[in-house]
């Protein structure tokens, strides 16, 4: 595998999207109201549930609430619809061609653009969301981790769960070379994400069985990890094996996604005159 | 030194007559026409010389300018571009060359166009004097000065055209591949674009191959025609070679078009 090793250009690419996303302020501020209300809405649902019997629940309402103010806050992070028009129709149209002319790495760019809008994105809207969400009165705030261990491994864990859900992204847009419309695949794809993530419900709400095989699955190392291990809702040796789950989901897409994105480079018909 | 020798390149295109039912047909059975978009071409361009590449649309122009810039893989064939093959040697082969699509932009959209050129700067790894220096140059013969730090979105065609010539020069390319660059430019913007081409290749010896449909580019820039039509090269020669009395060069290329049947 051919490793680049000036990763300058990469920065440099990051950096520029970076301060590109921050430009945005209308939608930040859109965003965030929009998340706020969302938040407070599900907050309600499941009030309404747990105060019928709180001990049929999986997890502690408060867990849950801090669940979803963080789910909210990093929703730039997680969200599987947060993707890159611009890569889309660049493939589409054949704007791709400036692309391949430059000497680096498509696959690399594309990821490290990816990480950067996500990142921008977040970062405008996470702070006012996690101000406002710390301030309300028990139980509807958002609690402090279980622990500065807990808060670390949250960190740790937020930026793999980055890394995983760009990596997943990263195919759907190679799919794309292959296909010409990338709608089918990407509206397939967003929604799978959004079940099996944990976007929908926390995953500790589904039939044990169930559960069981999507905690292996990829879309789990996502926001499953670091909202769940920030509300301290997994145990020691369960938070082992998810860190561990996310490295191999992210190893093997970025295998997956950098070879085929190669074997696309060289078959590719870039579209248009 | 270019060298394409026997390069040939045909892509599949699924064809259907109009309406629902052969909507509905193509569902099961599809089909397919081979298109040849270039056929055998082959050819040799010197180092520091300018080539004037025209034919009319669909004759494999952009495919052989994508072919040249590493971008197409040809079905069979070979070209060597300073001792490199630019499908094999891709990252190797585009950091010698400057590419200007007309149609397409490089741009980030909304973003100063000056912010871009950084990330290029970064891209292409340029030293940061010899960055100052080539956009010093830039700035003053394409007359950039405030369009820098206007973002590209807001700049008109001609304005970001000249934005976008500079900024696949800025690396210092060796060989420069412009495919349509006055396609849609005023006559202002026209003549500065084509000085500067022209300087460019005076000062810095830098071998062009531009393809138009402009006729007043060619005879205001190059020396030397290659004709292609139809996948194949029908000519390579010079300006003189394609006058054939007409009342001025675009009719004389018409005729020269249909002479050929293309």
């Amino acid at each position: 595998m051919h490793v680049e090793v000036n990763m300058k250009k990469y920065i440099s690419f990051f950096r520029l999207r970076f301060s590109m996303g921050l430009q945005y302020r209308t939608a930040a501020a859109a965003g965030i109201v929009t998340q706020f209300f969302w938040g407070a809405m599900e907050i309600l649902v499941y009030k309404a549930f747990y105060e019928v019997d709180a001990a049929a629940f999986p997890m502690r309402f408060e867990a849950v609430v801090t669940y979803i103010w963080l789910q909210q806050a990093f929703l730039a992070v997680f969200g599987a619809w947060i993707m890159e028009g611009e890569i889309f129709d660049a493939i589409r149209n054949g704007n791709i061609a400036y692309e391949l002319c430059r000497p680096i790495s498509i696959y690399q760019m594309w990821f490290s653009r990816s990480v950067a809008n996500r990142t921008s994105k977040a970062l405008l809207r996470c702070v006012p969301i996690l101000a406002v969400a710390a301030l309300l009165p028990a139980p509807y705030g958002l609690r402090l981790p279980a622990s500065w261990a807990h808060g670390g491994l949250f960190l740790l864990t937020l930026l793999l769960g980055l890394l995983v859900i760009v990596a997943f992204t990263m195919l759907v847009y190679i799919t794309t070379f292959y296909t010409i419309s990338p709608e089918g695949v990407r509206i397939f794809c967003v929604s799978a994400v959004e079940f099996f993530a944990g976007a929908v419900i926390p995953l500790p709400f589904f039939p044990e069985k169930i559960r069981y095989i999507l905690e292996l699955l990829p879309f789990a190392s996502m926001q499953n990890v670091p909202l769940r291990i920030y509300s301290g809702s997994m145990s020691g040796e369960e938070m082992l094996r998810a860190v561990c789950l996310q490295v191999f989901w992210l190893i093997v897409m970025v295998a997956a996604g950098r070879g085929l994105c190669r074997r696309a480079e060289r078959r590719v018909t870039v579209q248009g005159g | 030194m270019i060298t394409m020798e026997n390069v040939c390149k045909s892509y599949r295109i699924a064809k259907r007559n109009a309406g629902f039912h052969e909507a509905v047909k193509a569902l099961f059975h599809r089909e397919y026409e081979e298109i040849h978009a270039l056929r055998d071409v082959s050819f040799t361009i010197p180092d520091g010389e300018m080539v004037g590449y025209i034919g009319p649309n669909g004759a494999g122009k952009s495919s052989t300018i994508k072919i040249l810039s590493g971008i197409l893989t040809p079905d069979s064939g070979s070209c060597l571009i300073d001792g490199r093959v630019p499908w094999k040697n891709r990252i190797e082969h585009v950091r010698r060359i400057g590419v200007v699509f007309g149609q397409r932009s490089q741009l980030w959209w909304d973003v100063p166009v000056i912010d871009s050129y950084e990330l290029l700067k970064d891209i292409y790894t340029i030293p940061d004097q010899i960055y100052r220096s080539n956009l010093d140059e830039l700035t003053e013969l394409l007359d950039l000065g405030e369009l820098l730090r206007t973002p590209a979105r807001q700049l008109s065609l001609g304005q970001r055209m000249r934005c976008e010539i500079a900024g696949s020069l800025l690396h210092s390319p060796k060989i420069l591949f412009l495919d349509e660059p006055t396609i849609g430019l005023d006559a202002v913007s026209k003549l500065a674009v084509r000085d500067f081409i022209k300087k460019q290749n005076e000062n810095h010896g830098t071998t062009v191959i531009l393809t138009t449909h402009d006729m007043q580019d060619i005879e205001a820039l190059t020396k030397r025609i290659i004709l292609i039509g139809k996948g194949q090269i029908l000519l390579d020669g010079t300006l003189e070679d394609i006058r054939r009395g007409g009342e001025n060069i675009d009719q004389e290329v018409a005729q020269l078009y249909r002479s050929y049947e293309i």
